[in-house]
């Protein structure tokens, strides 16, 4: 069991739990993520670690109530257990040697790209981060998306931060406006991962986008996660959850995404039911 | 005297029909009368050459001789000697080709039912008995085992029993590998496995789940933690695809997926358990061997109508076990034999809906002594599915080597051992099972568990 230390709530779905895990926060690296099991004859999920503390031996999971497993996750309180997490899997970012950087997030996808931010700018890159998201009552992590970019811009799809637009509206810009990147990392829903790398291809700049595929063991196992990459066939869970956005095939991804569609609103409508009807997500 | 009836007796099975729609076991095991009576037709041979064929050397004529005697629980102590998990192997053996394939009895009519017997011990144990075995008084010497599966499980048991403080790691939730994620409850009842589990447990085996070695700790790390040797018995879990056209359409499944969902976080249970599985009217797997069996048994189970088990070979050149072609095709599995999928074919938004296939002629022995197949030109159809899996096997996952460059292996991943200790080319680390050999049966990876656990033992011990 795994106990969740701290508990804070993001926005109205997106929660955060720091989770005592010694083994996996002496080992874990930004891009890398856990599979956590909430109950029994419950799924695994693969969570990307947000951050991790090895000295408190802690892991950072950040999440949205989108099914039934987040959904009894984020009813668990800080001093309750996960039942099952393991990690830290997956392959972790290569950051190093970079000298400036646009970050980009959308939306929950945006604490997945928190630490790759904070470690592009350790490493002593210049990083501009870029996070989007539907309406500002979503905004998540802007304190500590200051701390670790040298400019931080947030775009809301309608508008209500007072900055409207999507976070490759504000891309382009910068790029237009002439600074130089030699790195873009993008993520957030793959519509948007899509759409950052179709941006930034014909500028060559390389663009590191992270697969959340739908996984069984997440480590190599059930081949679930498949991905087309360039002409080749990768696991996220093991080649990834990095690739090369001008490289990945995003509409089968998407494609593959759906597989389960049906099955998951079912689960979760069950699961409502059974609480008592209250849905508010 | 012995019983001199030339056919084993019976064992009661689940109707076909029955049990083509539920998950329950389809074997149902002796009676204490019928045992008793099957144990009379063991001649009690005084040179054992059954127990040649026994990877882990069960005293077969002792152990059958007690039951003849009414003894059951000196039956399964007998077994216990040498097998930890005798209720398992009494599954999920190839008997056949193994110990009963040199009984004496073989020679005219049928050999002893050495698998149902022991089956029975087992079994009957269980139900009737506590496990009381007392743990060894420890030596002080850590050991680490990677990986819960029947390798694993026999090498940390045999080296608690000689005092190690052996500690499992286990990258699932639930230890048991293959023996959780592969094999359908029908044929195995998780129940079962994790009884066996705690038995080894009793004799001292600390199990740690959620623990991915090479990932969490690497072997370097588990060094410096304080085991003194290492056994890597992480099984074969890293599934091969054809790599033809198509292959990523919604819809397509490896078995060990399709197998791990079903058998693993129990989707044949959905939505009572959380994970589903798709399963529709015309379901295609391919390959011939038992995990194909397996897969199309389940896809059966789940509702499918037409399950087609696609094969490139004759039926004759199936590697699975007789008595799992014979099941499958009792429950309605259909085989469509020398028959190699082309490419798959989908609907215009990605979903599966059909398989190309060509058929194929047997042509002159190829390097496995097999005839090989050739494709007949022309002859390409499409078979209507809307579900695809794959069972063409499974080669070691890669995650330990990738993270110990001094371990080495085969160019399609099996670790490389010393045949007769299970030595790897890293000083004081041993590997065995399906890590080595790639996917083979369980059996094979408890021997190998046990001669490691023999090496490493005396590696210690020096």
């Amino acid at each position: 069991m795994y106990r969740i230390v701290k508990k804070r709530i993001l926005n109205p779905t997106v929660k955060l739990m720091e989770v005592e895990a010694p083994y996996i926060a002496k080992k874990a690296e930004p891009g890398q993520f856990i599979m956590l099991r909430v109950s029994e004859d419950g799924e695994r999920i693969p969570l990307t670690i947000a951050d991790y503390d090895r000295q408190e031996g802690t892991v950072t999971i950040i999440f949205q109530e989108v099914g039934k497993t987040t959904r009894l996750l984020g009813e668990l309180e800080q001093g309750d257990s996960i039942l099952d997490f393991a990690g830290p899997l997956g392959v972790a970012s290569h950051l190093g040697g970079y000298k400036k950087a646009a970050v980009i997030g959308g939306g929950l996808g945006t604490a997945i790209a928190y630490p790759q931010a904070k470690k592009l700018h350790e490493l002593g890159a210049e990083v501009d981060v870029i996070a989007g998201f539907r309406d500002s009552s979503l905004i998540i992590l802007e304190k500590e998306l200051e701390q670790v970019s040298s400019r931080l811009f947030i775009a809301t799809d309608d508008g209500s931060n007072g900055n409207k637009g999507f976070v490759t509206d504000v891309l382009d810009k910068l790029i237009k406006e002439g600074n130089q990147y030699d790195l873009v990392v993008a993520i957030g829903p793959l519509i948007m991962m899509k759409m950052v790398s179709l941006l930034t291809k014909p500028y060559g700049i390389k663009t590191i986008v992270s697969m959340n595929s739908v996984m069984i063991d997440g480590t190599g196992m059930c081949g679930g996660c498949r991905v087309t990459v360039g002409d080749q066939t990768k696991f996220s869970c093991v080649d990834g959850p990095d690739f090369d956005g001008h490289m990945v095939d995003f509409d089968e991804a998407m494609r593959r995404q759906t597989m389960y569609k049906g099955q998951e609103k079912q689960s979760l409508e069950a699961h409502i039911c059974r609480l008592g009807g209250a849905f508010n997500g | 005297m012995a019983d001199m009836s030339l056919k084993k007796y019976e064992m009661p099975h689940q109707n076909a029909k029955v049990r083509s729609s539920n998950f329950k076991e389809v074997a149902l095991g002796y009676t204490e009368e019928t045992a008793m009576k099957e144990a009379n037709r063991c001649l009690q041979c005084k040179h054992k050459p059954c127990v040649a064929g026994c990877p882990v050397n069960v005293q077969i004529p002792e152990f059958i001789k007690l039951i003849g005697e009414g003894d059951f629980e000196g039956a399964c102590e007998k077994i216990k000697e040498t097998n930890s998990l005798p209720a398992i192997c009494g599954r999920v053996c190839p008997q056949e080709s193994q110990c009963e394939q040199l009984c004496v009895r073989a020679k005219k009519g049928e050999a002893v039912g050495i698998g149902r017997l022991e089956r029975f011990a087992a079994d009957w144990f269980m139900e009737n008995r506590q496990d009381n075995t007392e743990c060894t008084i420890r030596n002080g010497k850590k050991v680490a085992v990677i990986g819960s599966g029947p390798a694993g499980l026999t090498c940390a048991g045999d080296l608690a029993k000689k005092g190690y403080e052996v500690t499992i790691f286990e990258a699932f939730h639930v230890p048991g590998g293959v023996l959780m994620y592969g094999i359908p409850e029908f044929r195995l009842p998780k129940a079962l496995v994790q009884k066996e589990i705690e038995s080894v447990k009793q004799l001292g085996v600390n199990i740690m789940t959620n623990m991915v070695i090479g990932k969490v700790l690497s072997l370097d790390e588990l060094v410096e933690e304080g085991f003194e040797a290492i056994f890597i018995g992480s099984g074969a879990g890293l599934p091969s695809f054809l790599g033809i056209p198509g292959e990523n359409l919604n819809g397509v499944y490896s078995a060990n997926e399709f197998l791990t969902r079903i058998n693993l976080m129990k989707a044949y249970k959905y939505p009572e358990a959380d994970t589903p599985v798709r399963v529709t009217k015309n379901v295609a797997v391919v390959g011939g061997g038992n995990v194909a069996m397996d897969a199309a048994r389940c896809a059966k189970r789940l509702g499918a109508e037409n399950v087609y088990i696609v094969y490139r070979r004759s039926e004759e050149e199936m590697p699975a076990r007789i008595e799992e072609v014979h099941h499958a095709k009792e429950e309605g599995i259909i085989l469509k034999i020398l028959s190699n999928p082309t490419r798959i074919i989908g609907t215009e938004d990605g979903w599966v809906k059909g398989m190309e296939c060509i058929e194929m002629e047997l042509g002159e022995p190829d390097a496995s002594g097999r005839r090989r197949p050739v494709p007949k030109e022309g002859s390409e159809h499409v078979l209507e599915v809307e579900t695809v899996i794959m069972a063409i096997g499974q080669s070691p996952n890669p995650l330990i080597k990738s993270t110990t460059p001094d371990l080495e292996t085969q160019k399609w991943g099996g670790i490389i051992v010393n045949e007769d200790t299970g030595a790897t080319s890293k000083e004081g680390v041993y590997a065995g099972g399906d890590a080595v050999t790639g996917a083979a049966t369980v059996i094979l990876a408890m021997g190998a568990g046990r001669k490691a656990a023999t090496a490493i033992d005396e590696y210690l011990s020096r």
